[in-house]
């Protein structure tokens, strides 16, 4: 009746195996292009950035603000000058301008862009990377191939997949991962495994079967392999030359880039970076110009990087947040929650490049039509349609049905692809 | 900084909250063996579900497993009802009486501690209102626990207890009750009403209509308009002053989604029209149907929860999404074509109609309908077994001719852990900081262990971080930690001999002595240790204890 049970069964057949083998398959890590698997990156602009400030300016008009916009170097596309840096890599992308929502509340607004299904009280829908990550499986990774840097309120989750595809959270990568190091020495750490076998062993007397059934041997091998692993150095930008770091930014969402890129390098699935602080109700404008002093170098280092190092055509990037931000600017010199019509960026992995679809209204008459409720932008996209793209991307199956744990027929996207977007 | 200027505030709070954690719980004795007897007449109704196991283990083929151990079952009871193993303190004087029926007599016992009434009170509540803590303004869940949990204390009728959920009026502090209806309230929005005939009829009715919102439910007859009428009865919620009130002028609209017209709603219930009296507010109306002794999904609905918060397995699943009641006809042209896909087979007895029917006839008493469950057969098996076909398994998993296993819920594994730091029991006599300790570890634990939400009943593996947070987390060390106070260094310090060193980890951890081939590994062991190093001797034997599949599951 459970489907990540049976799910983890035939993972833990085919990690059975892996076991045996050398952890870190170095061929594995090393192919480029074609060959390689894809994954993916999701940099989350946590609490709903501005598309006015970010990849949808409008200068000069009543809703523009005082951003100001530059060419990029796909001709005919201008961002906000907020991002300088951006605008030399945008062309490796795709601009959606268009994006529509019902769920301007942050918590259900974050579970639709997360999971690509509106929150449904009944059951839990898996995130973009639990999809990939149980759909496309990888006995070499030794830690876990779904990873959530530097949190937010609503890391992505595995929903019905089952909770061992949440995401594995890491708040800070340069503080360190919590619980991986052994409390005592290596003599000691032998000594206490080899008497849970024994103690273990007796447990499963009569209950050979249902204690499998359990995986809590399979939880507890994996998690001994992760403390031991060589992948953890996926972790140790430090290890970087000082070049690639500065171009990531000091920061700690430039260190979560960073981290991400060596993460998908080493072989995970799918990692999700997160920039908080785009709430911007008040002070819109200051508070989007710290913003981007933290994601335009990131995130151009990122696709530059990953560009550089032929990992973009098998790595699809997504950046994106749960709602953009009202047109109109309100007393506080901010803007508040705007679900319909705002921006995102999506990208390689194979997808086609330099597309940007769909557009605002560009001169409202008046504040009122700015913020009438029915405003849609010109070629209107629904999320689920961008999900269904990615997954595809992926190489998943993205409309295949499952059973829900209560066995309930789900499909992964309920979209179609968007067709432009793909090659 | 702002944050600065509220520093003096939260220090404030602070110690208003523990001098009210205080005084909100004074120490109190242990229940008296006169207070905390068994109900009488219990035999009768165990016997009825023992009968029909008997009966449905034959029709079904199979062998129900053997009888556990008194101590195993002891262990599952405490798990159940307080979410922790018993304490070394408990298992002595368990073990030391002798009379008849111990088990009962313990169950009561149990009954009548307040670590039961709050721990339950938690499950409970996380169906009724879930685990949001919501807005802290206008909703306050820890007010709603205190209250539900005073309601199990003085063990009053469980209807009496759900009419005053949906129907209460007044303020979230004064009236913890009215908490249920205000944790659909949203400062922007308002009452959400579909969110709350929604909850309502899966938290008390055991269905879920709230798919019916948007669509008529895929298996079941409930159809849009069926749960509009049902939402309607909130419709005349408002929020004043005074907190919450009925406002008899108030309509409850509902836009068409086709000519995207507001209509006005009227209340109506989807069967039963008769159950509803004509008289009162629509809150009351509706608590009153919904509580009304032929109204069978009530009892059939919190049957089956308890029955899952006792196993960790509900006998349906999942725990609120219950067929129809068998037999009943319901009214109304929706009903062809509805079949859950669990329904009974013809002729069958339903398990939820025998101890519902049961359990309204007791006078609705939850206390008892928790001392027939934990008397009758089923919670008495082996989880083990000889079979092992995984297809048969799980059949007798299904009727419950073996005792299921199913992990630990977080709040469990860190009430077990505190208590195995302690040899006497941890309960309102304890020391105050023991139960500071325990408050505040508990939550960060939970926490970061990950909170099951209200789906906790769900079948679920252990994640990794889990696995990582139990064999390096600093709570883990500290509570393993040899010092002077540990449970683990008062056994170090004062086991006469290697055996009683091993027996009495065992006995605090797993609630049980080691098996042979267990002492025959650990004793050995032991010999080479060091008396100065038998501090780490026994935080290492704790350590793996605590990690092993057995202290993680119940079974």
């Amino acid at each position: 009746m459970n489907l990540s049970r049976r799910d983890l069964l035939k993972a833990a057949f085919a990690s059975g195996l892996s076991v045996a083998l050398p952890g870190l398959d170095l061929r594995a890590a090393e192919r480029r292009g074609d060959e390689r698997q894809k994954s993916l990156i999701v940099i989350w602009l946590g609490g709903g950035a501005s598309q006015l400030e970010t990849w949808d300016p409008h200068p000069g008009t009543l809703i523009g603000g005082p951003t100001k916009s530059i060419k990029t170097k796909l001709p005919g596309l201008e961002i906000a000058d907020l991002y300088p840096r951006v605008a030399e890599q945008i062309h490796e992308l795709n601009v959606i301008r268009s994006l529509v929502s019902k769920e301007g509340d942050h918590e259900r607004g974050s579970y639709l862009l997360k999971t690509g299904y509106r929150p449904d009280p009944t059951l839990i829908h898996p995130s973009l990377g639990a999809i990939a990550s149980h759909e496309l499986p990888n006995d070499r990774v030794e830690i876990p191939s779904h990873i959530s840097l530097l949190g937010g309120q609503y890391p992505a989750r595995g929903g019905f997949l089952g909770e061992m595809f949440d995401a594995f959270k890491i708040y800070d990568p340069s503080n360190g991962i919590r619980n991986l190091k052994a409390r005592v020495g290596d003599d000691r750490q032998q000594q206490r495994l080899k008497a849970l076998d024994v103690v273990s062993k007796s447990f499963q007397a009569g209950r050979r079967v249902q204690v499998e059934n359990t995986l809590h041997q399979l939880t507890v091998e994996r998690a001994l392999r992760m403390m031991t692993s060589e992948q953890l150095k996926a972790f140790e930008i430090d290890q970087e030359p000082q070049a690639i770091r500065d171009a990531y930014g000091d920061t700690q969402f430039g260190h979560g880039c960073l981290a991400a890129r060596r993460l998908v390098e080493t072989g995970v699935r799918a990692v999700e970076v997160t920039l908080m602080g785009w709430d911007t109700h008040a002070n819109n404008f200051t508070g989007h110009e710290t913003q981007a002093k933290q994601l335009d170098p990131a995130l151009a280092a990122l696709i530059h990087d990953l560009k550089q190092r032929d990992l973009l055509a098998s790595t699809v990037v997504l950046c994106i947040g749960e709602f953009g931000r009202t047109p109109k600017i309100n007393r506080l010199e901010g803007r508040d929650h705007w679900p319909r019509g705002f921006s995102c960026l999506v990208g390689g992995g194979g997808l086609r490049s330099g597309v940007v679809i769909g557009e605002t209204d560009t001169e409202p008459q008046t504040e009122q039509d700015a913020n009438k409720s029915t405003a849609m932008p010109h070629d209107p996209i629904e999320v689920p349609d961008l999900f269904a793209t990615i997954l595809r991307q992926l190489g998943v199956e993205f409309d295949k049905e499952v059973l829900t744990p209560i066995g309930r027929p789900m499909k992964f996207s309920s979209g179609k692809p968007i067709e432009r977007l793909m090659t | 900084m702002r944050w600065k200027l509220l520093l003096p505030g939260g220090v404030l709070l602070a110690v208003i909250w523990l001098v009210s954690f205080v005084t909100n719980q004074p120490l109190k004795g242990i229940a008296t063996e006169e207070s905390a007897r068994p109900t009488a007449n219990l035999d009768e109704s165990v016997q009825k579900v023992n009968s029909f196991f008997a009966k449905r283990w034959a029709s079904e083929d199979l062998q129900p497993v053997p009888m556990a151990d008194e101590l195993t079952v002891l262990r599952r009871i405490t798990l159940a009802l307080m979410g922790t193993v018993p304490s070394l303190e408990e298992i002595r004087a368990f073990e030391q009486d002798s009379g008849p029926d111990r088990l009962q007599r313990w169950t009561a016992r149990f009954l009548h501690d307040r670590r039961y009434t709050e721990y339950f009170a938690e499950r409970l509540a996380r169906g009724f209102v879930g685990v949001e803590g919501g807005q802290f303004i206008v909703y306050r869940r820890d007010r709603f626990l205190n209250w539900l949990s005073g309601q199990l204390e003085a063990n009053r009728p469980y209807p009496e207890v759900v009419r005053e959920m949906i129907a209460g009026n007044g303020l979230w502090t004064d009236e913890p009750e009215v908490n249920f209806v205000m944790a659909g309230y949203d400062d922007g929005e308002g009452f959400d009403k579909n969110k709350l005939a929604g909850r309502a009829v899966r938290a008390f009715l055991g269905q879920r209509i709230d798919c019916a919102q948007c669509h008529d439910h895929p298996f079941d007859h409930w159809k849009q308009n069926e749960f509009a009428g049902l939402a309607a009865h909130f419709g005349q919620l408002k929020l004043s002053p005074v907190g919450v009130r009925e406002d008899g002028d108030l309509k409850f609209e509902v836009e068409d989604r086709n000519t995207l017209e507001k209509k006005v709603v009227e209340p109506a219930v989807p069967f039963g029209d008769e159950w509803e009296p004509a008289k009162g507010t629509r809150r009351e109306r509706l608590a009153a149907w919904v509580t009304h002794p032929e109204n069978r999904r009530l009892e059939r609905a919190i049957v089956n929860r308890v029955w899952g918060l006792l196993f960790g397995r509900s006998w349906i699943e999942p725990v609120d999404d219950l067929p129809d009641p068998p037999g009943e006809t319901i009214a109304g042209p929706n009903v062809e074509g509805a079949k859950h896909p669990k329904s009974l087979k013809a002729g069958e007895q339903d398990l939820l109609d025998l101890l519902g029917a049961d359990f309204r006839e007791h006078g609705y008493d939850l206390r008892r309908l928790i001392e027939v469950i934990l008397a009758s057969k089923p919670f008495l098996l082996e989880s083990k077994s000889e079979v092992e076909d995984s297809q048969r398994l799980d059949r007798m998993k299904e009727h419950f001719a073996i005792f299921p296993l199913t992990r630990l819920r977080p709040e469990q594994i860190i009430g077990s852990l505190l208590q195995a730091s302690s040899l006497t029991t941890i309960d309102q006599n304890s020391h105050l900081i023991s139960r500071f300790i325990k408050l505040t570890r508990s939550n960060d634990f939970v926490k970061e262990y990950g909170d099951l939400g209200e789906n906790e009943l769900e079948d679920r593996a252990g994640t990794i971080p889990q696995a990582l947070l139990r064999m390096n987390g600093n709570l883990v060390s500290e509570t393993i930690d040899a010092k002077p106070f540990t449970a683990s260094g008062r056994i170090s310090q004062m086991a006469p001999n290697d055996e009683t060193f091993v027996e009495l980890c065992y006995l605090v951890c797993l609630t049980r002595r080691p098996a042979a081939e267990e002492s025959n590994y650990f004793l050995p062991l032991l010999k080479q240790v060091r008396p100065n190093r038998r501090g780490q001797a026994v935080e290492d034997l704790y350590w793996t204890l605590f990690n092993s599949p057995e202290f993680a599951w119940n079974h």
